[in-house]
C-alpha cells in the first residue's frame, strides 16, 4: 500500500493515528469533511483553525465522543471504530479539555478516579496520582476539593488523570489559554518530556508564536476541511494566519499622533468587599485613565477582574461615592443607568447572559443599554423604528453578520454577536466604556474589526479600560498595561517597558520592586 | 415512663415514611435530578400498596405493589425530564397533581375496607424490657429496613465506584459525559430508586401505620420528606436526624392539643419548613465555597452526539 503522507521522514512505516476521510455531518452542515491526518509517535502535531473551523468535532471523533458520519480511523494501522472515550483510553488515546471537565465538589483523587476506567482501589489511584504529580513536577493535593484550586492547579489534574492511563496518544484543547506565560513555560517542559518518552500530541492552541515553538508539523482547517499540513518552524505566524483564515488578516492600526487630554475615569484607592463566597476583595485600586488613551489590565482570570467590572459598572456600588470619578463627577454610589448619564459605557465579558438577554431580539437588546440616555423610550413608550435603526447602523458599522434584520442575540454566531455589543456601546459615543475580554473566542476578522473599533474611539477622545487576558491583544492596543493579582492592581507599565517576562511576573503574584530583589539576593 | 415510650415508638412510627421517601430523593437528587413529585408517588403507592395488601392478604406482596407502582410513576417522571428534556420542577408538580387523582381512582373500591396491619417483632425477654424493649424489639419490618436503607445508601455513594458516578453526574453532567459515563442512563435509574423508595414509603402509611386506605392520606409527607434533604444538605447521616426530628414534630403536634399547650397546631405543622429554611441559611453562611446542593440540580441535560 501506497503511504500518501507528505511527510518524508516517516515513509514506510505506520502513523500511530490516521484518519482518511474522516466527515461529521450534522443536518446540511459538514462540521468535518473528508479530513486525512496522520499522527507519528514523538511528535508534537499542532491543529489550527479559526473557531468552527471543525478542530473540536475532529478531535471529539477521534476520542470517540461523537461518532464520525465517514470515513476511518486506523489506530496503529488498525482500523478501530472509537465507539466512546473509555474505548478511546483503553487503546492509549488520552484527552485534556479545554473546558475542564472537572467536578468542582469533589476531591482531586475522586476526580482523577473518575477518569480512569481500571478496577483500582481507591487508594492504589491516590498512590499513583502522588507519584506521576512527582515524576512530571506537578504538584497535587489529592484531598482538596476542586473549587479552591486555581486555575493551573485545575489544569495540572486534567493532566495528571491523563498521565495516568499512561497514553500513547494525548489531545490537548488550548492548554495554555487560561495560563501565565511562566506556567505556559512550565507546561512545554512536560510536553517536551512526554515526546521524548516516544509518545505523541496533538495540540490545538490559537497562539501561533506557540506553535511554532513547540510543534514538529501543523495541520490547518478552514470551514471543516484540511487545508495544508506543514512544518510551522518553516512557516511564518503570518502565513499560518493565512491558511487559517483563507486571505489576509486586516492589521490593526492606530492613528498617529493621538492626543490624551483630561481625565475622564478615575479611580481612588477603591476597596470592595467580594460580593459572593467565592469572590475576590478589590484592594486599594487606583488608577486615572485620561481621554485618548486605552489601558489595557492583564492577569490570570479569576483575580478580581470581574469585581473591578461590576464596581465599575455600577452592577455593586461602592459605599464612598468618591473612589470612582465618571467625567468629574464622583460615581461611586450612582446606579448603572445614571452612569451612563454621565457618559460611560460598558461591554461585559461574557455575551450571553450577561452582554445580552439570549432569547430577546437585537433591538430589544439595543434598548437594554440604550434606553436611558439615546432616544429609544417617549413617555414611557419604546420607540420601536428608534430601536431598529440602531440595530441596522450597528450591522452597517462593524459588519454583523445575521440571517434577518432583527434575530434573537442567542441565534448570531460569537464574533458576530461581540460585534453587535461593542458597536452598540460604541454608536453612543461614550466617554468612557470599560470593555471586558473583547476578544475572547472570537475569530480573527472578528476581533481585528472590534480592536480597531476600540482603537479608533479612543482616537475620538474617549477613555477606554480593556481587561484581558490575551497579552498579543493588550500589545496590540493599550498605551498602557496594569496587571490584576488577588484583587490588587500593579501600577500601570507603559506598553513600551511591559515586556512578556514584566507581565508575566506580575500575573504570578511577584512585584517588580527593587528591593524585593535585594531579599532574593539575600536569601 | 409509659407514655415516654409511647410517644418514642410513635415518633418512630411517624418519621418512617418520611425517612424512606427522603432516602429515595436523595439519591435522586444527587445525581443532579429534581423530581417534586415525591407527593405523587407516595400517594400512588399507598393506594396500590393497600389494594395489594387486601387482594392477597399479604403485606410484603401489598409493600412490592407500592414500589412498583412509585418505579412506574417515577418512570413517566424519567420520560419526561431525562427522555423529552421538559423542565423538571413542572413536570415534577405534574406528577403529583397526577398521582393525587390516579389514587383516588384506584383507591376508591378501598375505602373502608381494613387489613391486618403489618406484625411487629417480638424476642421473648428483650422486647419486654422496660422502656427500650419495644423501641429497639418490637417495630414493624419497615423501621428496621428503613435504617438499613440510609446505611446502604451512604455505603453506596461514599465507598463505591458507581456511588462516584452518581455524585459526579449531579455535580457537573457535561464534564461526566464527556468522560464517557452515560448521564442520562444514570440519572433515569437514580429517579427509579427515588419512585421505589417513595412508593414504599406510600405503602407504609395503610400497610403499617393505619390498617386503611382513606384518599389523600399521604397529607403532605411527601413534600416534608423533599423539605428534609434540604435540611440534610444531601448527606445521609444528616437525613435520619432530620427524619426523626420532623417526626418528632408532627408527634408533638398531637400531643400538645392534648395536653392543652396554646400552640397553634398551625404553626407546628410549619414548623419542618420554617427548620429547612434556617438550616439553608445557616449552611450558606458556614461554608466559604462550593456548593452544598449538587452542583447541576434540576438542570436539563441534552448530550450531543
Amino acid at each position: 500500500m501506497l503511504d500518501p503522507t507528505t511527510n518524508g521522514l516517516h515513509s514506510g512505516e505506520t502513523p500511530l493515528l490516521r484518519t482518511i476521510g474522516l466527515t461529521k455531518r450534522y443536518g446540511d452542515f459538514l462540521a468535518n469533511d473528508a479530513i486525512d491526518i496522520d499522527i507519528w509517535p514523538k511528535e508534537i502535531h499542532a491543529l489550527l483553525g479559526e473557531n468552527g473551523a471543525g478542530k473540536s468535532t475532529l478531535v471529539k471523533a477521534i476520542y470517540g465522543l461523537i461518532q464520525p458520519s465517514a470515513g476511518d480511523i486506523f489506530w496503529n494501522g488498525k482500523p478501530v471504530a472509537l465507539t466512546g472515550p473509555s474505548e478511546a483510553r483503553s487503546r492509549g488515546i488520552g484527552m485534556v479539555f479545554q473546558h475542564f471537565s472537572l467536578f468542582d465538589n469533589l476531591t482531586v483523587a475522586e476526580n482523577v478516579a473518575l477518569g480512569l476506567d481500571g478496577r483500582e482501589s481507591f487508594k492504589d489511584i491516590s498512590a499513583r496520582l502522588e507519584q506521576v504529580s512527582k515524576t512530571y513536577g506537578l504538584p497535587l493535593d489529592p484531598k482538596r476539593e476542586v473549587w479552591q484550586l486555581s486555575v493551573g492547579e485545575r489544569q495540572r489534574i486534567e493532566i495528571v488523570r491523563a498521565l495516568m492511563q499512561d497514553p500513547q496518544f494525548l489531545i490537548l484543547d488550548e492548554p495554555t489559554a487560561v495560563l501565565t506565560p511562566q506556567e505556559a513555560d512550565q507546561l512545554f517542559i512536560v510536553l517536551e518530556r512526554l515526546k521524548a518518552e516516544g509518545r505523541a500530541i496533538l495540540y490545538i492552541s490559537h497562539k501561533l508564536e506557540e506553535v511554532k515553538r513547540l510543534c514538529d508539523t501543523a495541520t490547518i482547517l478552514r470551514g471543516g476541511k484540511k487545508v495544508e499540513t506543514c512544518n510551522p518552524r518553516l512557516e511564518t505566524a503570518a502565513s499560518l494566519a493565512r491558511m487559517m483564515v483563507g486571505g489576509e488578516v486586516k492589521q490593526v492600526k492606530a492613528a498617529a499622533g493621538r492626543q490624551t487630554t483630561v481625565p475622564r475615569l478615575v479611580v481612588n484607592d477603591l476597596t470592595l468587599a467580594p460580593g459572593e463566597a467565592h469572590g475576590v476583595r478589590l484592594e486599594h485600586i487606583s488608577f486615572e485613565l485620561k481621554g485618548g488613551e486605552i489601558l489595557g489590565i492583564a492577569g490570570v482570570a479569576g483575580n478580581g477582574q470581574d469585581e473591578l467590572f461590576a464596581a465599575l459598572s455600577g452592577e455593586r456600588l461602592s459605599r464612598d461615592p468618591g473612589t470612582i470619578v465618571i467625567e468629574g463627577l464622583a460615581a461611586g454610589h450612582l446606579s448603572i443607568t445614571q452612569r451612563r448619564k454621565l457618559g460611560a459605557a460598558f461591554v461585559p465579558e461574557e455575551r450571553l447572559g450577561h452582554g445580552t438577554a439570549p432569547r430577546m431580539k437585537l433591538s430589544e437588546n439595543a434598548l437594554l443599554t440604550g434606553h436611558a440616555a439615546s432616544g429609544m423610550v417617549h413617555h414611557g413608550f419604546i420607540d420601536t423604528a428608534a430601536t431598529l435603526k440602531t440595530v441596522d447602523r450597528t450591522t452597517e458599522t462593524f459588519d454583523v453578520r445575521k440571517a434577518k434584520r432583527d434575530p434573537e442575540a442567542a441565534s448570531l454566531s460569537g464574533g458576530n454577536l461581540q460585534k453587535f455589543i461593542v458597536g452598540r456601546e460604541i454608536l453612543r459615543n461614550p466617554a468612557v466604556l470599560v470593555v471586558s475580554q473583547p476578544t475572547w473566542g472570537v475569530d480573527a476578522g472578528a476581533a481585528a474589526v472590534i480592536r480597531q473599533a476600540l482603537l479608533d474611539l479612543a482616537t475620538a477622545g474617549a477613555a477606554v479600560l480593556v481587561t484581558s487576558q490575551d497579552l498579543d491583544e493588550l500589545a496590540e492596543i493599550a498605551d498602557r498595561i496594569a496587571v490584576m493579582f488577588h484583587g490588587h492592581l500593579s501600577a500601570p507599565l507603559a506598553i513600551s517597558e511591559a515586556t512578556r517576562e514584566k507581565l508575566g511576573l506580575l500575573m504570578g503574584g511577584s512585584t517588580l520592586e527593587p528591593e524585593e530583589a535585594v531579599h532574593a539576593v539575600g536569601a | 415512663m409509659e407514655l415516654v415510650e409511647a410517644i418514642i415508638l410513635a415518633v418512630l412510627a411517624a418519621s418512617t415514611p418520611l425517612l424512606i421517601a427522603a432516602t429515595g430523593e436523595l439519591v435522586t437528587e444527587r445525581s443532579g435530578v429534581l423530581n417534586l413529585g415525591v407527593e405523587g408517588m407516595m400517594i400512588v403507592g399507598a393506594a396500590c400498596g393497600f389494594a395489594g395488601a387486601w387482594l392477597t392478604g399479604s403485606i410484603f406482596i401489598g409493600a412490592l405493589f407500592g414500589i412498583v407502582a412509585g418505579t412506574m410513576m417515577s418512570l413517566v417522571f424519567a420520560l419526561m425530564a431525562l427522555g423529552l428534556a421538559v423542565n423538571q420542577v413542572a413536570t415534577g408538580l405534574a406528577l403529583t397533581i397526577l398521582g393525587v387523582g390516579l389514587s383516588g381512582l384506584i383507591g376508591a373500591g378501598f375505602v373502608g375496607e381494613r387489613i391486618t396491619p403489618a406484625v411487629h417483632l417480638y424476642v421473648p425477654g428483650l422486647t419486654d424490657i422496660p422502656l427500650i424493649g419495644r423501641v429497639l424489639f418490637g417495630e414493624d419490618a419497615f423501621i428496621y429496613f428503613s435504617l438499613a436503607l440510609v446505611v446502604g445508601v451512604w455505603w453506596f455513594l461514599y465507598r463505591t465506584r458507581p456511588g462516584l458516578i452518581l455524585r459526579a453526574c449531579g455535580d457537573n453532567h457535561v464534564s461526566a459525559h464527556a468522560l464517557g459515563y452515560p448521564v442520562l442512563r444514570i440519572r433515569t435509574l437514580a429517579v427509579m430508586f427515588g419512585g421505589a423508595c417513595a412508593g414504599l414509603a406510600g405503602a407504609y402509611l395503610p400497610l403499617a401505620y393505619t390498617p386503611f386506605f382513606i384518599p389523600g392520606m399521604t397529607a403532605g409527607r411527601g413534600w416534608i420528606a423533599l423539605a428534609l434533604v434540604v435540611f440534610s444538605s444531601w448527606r445521609p447521616g444528616r437525613l435520619v436526624v432530620g427524619a426523626y426530628l420532623f417526626g418528632a414534630v408532627t408527634i408533638l403536634q398531637l400531643h400538645a392539643q392534648g395536653w392543652g399547650v396554646g400552640i397553634p397546631s398551625q404553626f407546628m405543622s410549619a414548623l419542618p419548613y420554617l427548620a429547612t429554611v434556617i438550616v439553608l441559611v445557616l449552611l450558606s453562611r458556614a461554608r466559604t465555597g462550593g456548593s452544598t446542593a449538587p452542583a447541576a440540580l434540576g438542570t436539563v441535560f441534552v448530550p450531543d452526539r
